[in-house]
């Protein structure tokens, strides 16, 4: 049985708001407020101090990025604030402003809105990032490969899998789950990739090794 | 051309190019021989004038004085009489826009002057001297009879020789009448006016088309999609309520497939109608995204002064897209390149690529519709394109104006 999480939740569509809800509890977790705009996030956090912040990017009064606003301001005063955001579309530049200049230690993680229908992938996702991972939507990853793909062809197509998934914020054990190979396959896919891109093999924390290969993606 | 033919020739070049031997019959060659004849005697009339002035008995001083007044007079003249005289060769469209029957009084500027100066003082020599010759040649002929020297048969065939020749003038005549009707046309009645509403009219109906394609995406965006999600969310929670390997788990398992696939088509329906990312994030970013979906590697260098009026980030977003599509379907490139920058009021939006060369817009490459967008910004397109490559599509976009 996975840890019950503290969350609040900001969401301006009523639907998506309930159907939230009723999904983190599904999987134990204890929605302490549910909004549905930046200022009611911004005091929910305060008066609450949850685990964790889930938000959709866009809300009212802006209807830009008051989501991503606050929820930094939060992370500024709430050092421990995991905060995992919800977009509409992939926007990298909301993915660069999360995952940059940031403590390593705090949960951060940047989904679109649609894997919400994924539910045990979501439920997931939302106990990674509270467990203080980096997590990145698929999509996300996809865009930043896409634009370096000059130093990644030295990578197989079996570590460029191998690679997406890390920059997702999985586990070797996760990976080799995924790929049905072993953690021994997987763990020396990694130090291929690591060798390959130049990345100094870090220590074996998930979080910093995923960033790494962020930060290389986005150089 | 059918609507040109259905009305009467409204220039001299109209008139001589629909129908060669009709021009004959109608005023035209008459009408153009007034206009060359009224410049070439308005400029003799101002020479002799001058000449007789500098050597008339009344002092140096005095004569170059009233010579330099005379000249000042005649310039300031020479620009409605040159719009007068445009009037015979050009009688304008009728509509009041533009042409000689213009009712607007000709725009008294400093164009309008020196046009008319250059044109009745120096060229009308010219006028003059084509006159003479087109029709010196058949009158020396015509005036055979007369000649002294003249032998018999001469003075039979002179006369028939010239009277054949003697139509044969009215087309050079009218020939130089038309070229110099519409060099004067294109000076004096510019056509901007005209053209910068037809602009405007269509960059209008770009913007209307806009608004409603915004309005469009965001009702799909708020309502149907917003469904879609809360409906897969509920499909998958389903699923694991379900005991698992059961036919009712499948079918959920099916049914929860489909709407994800609903949604992923929903969602590139709503990109293909009106792109959010444009809308909220400004062109930077949505060209970041078109960037990252596109199957060639795309470098980007977009260095914009913040956000842009809505209609041009909507017509370069367009023209990015469009332009990145045509490069992975016909080029064969391995790498393109997108560069904007803003100057001067103008947004300049180059897209390079390492492919095959040889784009045409003749063959259907889209590269028609993307100059008709671009051209409904005000803006326009340059295409560079050698067979072998590189490729250079540029766009022009005036960018004043309040941002969206």
């Amino acid at each position: 049985m996975r840890q019950s999480l503290r969350i609040v939740l900001a969401e301006d569509a009523v639907l998506l708001r309930e159907g939230l809800v009723h999904l983190l509890e599904r999987f134990g977790h204890r929605v302490l407020a549910a909004v549905g705009d930046g200022p009611a996030l911004l005091s929910a956090a305060r008066e609450h101090r949850p685990d964790l912040v889930i938000t959709d990017v866009r809300m009212p009064p802006g209807q830009t990025d008051e989501g991503l606003r606050t929820a930094r301001r939060l992370q500024a005063e709430q050092p421990a604030l995991a905060v995992l955001v919800l977009s509409q579309y992939v926007e990298q530049t909301f993915a660069d402003e999360l995952l940059d200049d940031r403590r390593s230690s705090v949960g951060t993680g940047y989904l679109l809105k649609e894997r919400i229908g994924d539910v045990e992938e979501f439920a997931d996702a939302v106990a990674r990032v509270a467990a203080g991972a980096t997590v990145v939507d698929p999509d996300v990853v996809r865009q930043l490969l896409a634009r370096r793909r000059d130093p990644l062809d030295r990578l197989t197509p079996r570590e460029r899998e191998v690679l997406a998934l890390m920059a997702e914020g999985r586990s070797n054990a996760a990976i080799a789950r995924r790929l049905v190979v072993t953690d021994a396959a997987v763990a020396k896919h990694i130090a291929s990739i690591l060798q390959k891109l130049d990345l100094p093999p870090s220590a074996p924390d998930d979080h910093r090794r995923v960033l790494a290969v962020l930060a290389y993606l986005r150089a | 051309m059918d609507r040109a033919a259905a009305v009467s020739p409204r220039t001299v070049l109209e008139a001589l190019t629909r129908s060669p031997l009709g021009f004959l019959r109608t005023a035209w060659p008459w009408r153009a021989l007034g206009y060359l004849l009224s410049g070439g005697v308005f400029a003799t009339g101002v020479y002799l004038g001058v000449a007789g002035l500098l050597t008339a008995p009344i002092g140096t001083f005095a004569g170059m004085l009233c010579a330099a007044a005379l000249v000042v007079f005649a310039v300031a003249l020479a620009g409605p009489l040159e719009r007068r005289r445009l009037a015979l060769v050009d009688r304008g469209d009728g509509d009041g826009s533009r042409g000689s029957g213009d009712r607007q009084r000709p725009r008294r500027s400093p164009r309008t002057a020196g046009y008319g100066a250059v044109s009745v003082l120096a060229v009308g020599w010219l006028d003059l001297a084509v006159v003479l010759v087109s029709l010196g040649i058949p009158g020396f002929l015509l005036l055979t009879p007369f000649q002294p020297t003249a032998l018999p048969w001469q003075t039979v065939a002179g006369p028939v020789a010239g009277a054949l020749l003697l139509p044969v003038a009215a087309y050079p005549i009218g020939a130089w009448a038309a070229v110099r009707a519409a060099v004067g046309r294109a000076v004096l009645f510019p056509k901007d006016r005209e053209l910068r509403e037809v602009v405007r009219s269509r960059a209008r109906l770009v913007d209307a088309f806009e608004t409603e394609r915004r309005r469009i995406e965001r009702d799909l965006h708020d309502g149907a999609q917003q469904r879609l999600v809360a409906l897969t969310m509920k499909l998958g929670l389903a699923t694991l309520d379900l005991p698992p390997g059961s036919a009712a788990a499948k079918q959920v398992g099916e049914a929860h497939a489909l709407a994800k696939e609903a949604l992923t088509e929903l969602r590139e329906l709503i990109r293909g109608i009106h792109p959010q990312i444009l809308t909220e994030r400004g062109l930077p970013a949505a060209a970041r995204d078109i960037a990252g979906r596109c199957p060639v590697p795309t470098d980007l260098d977009l260095d914009l002064p913040g956000r842009l009026p809505a209609a041009v980030e909507q017509t370069a977003y367009y023209v990015t897209a469009e332009a990145l599509t045509n490069i992975a379907r016909h080029s064969g490139a391995d790498r393109c390149r997108v560069t904007a920058r803003c100057r001067d009021g103008v947004l300049r939006l180059d897209i390079e690529d390492n492919g095959s060369g040889d784009a045409d817009p003749a063959r259907g490459t889209g590269l028609v519709g993307l100059a008709d967008r671009i051209a409904a910004a005000d803006g326009r397109m340059l295409l560079s394109s050698p067979p072998g490559g590189p490729t250079l599509l540029r766009a022009e976009i005036p960018c004043a104006g309040p941002p969206s």
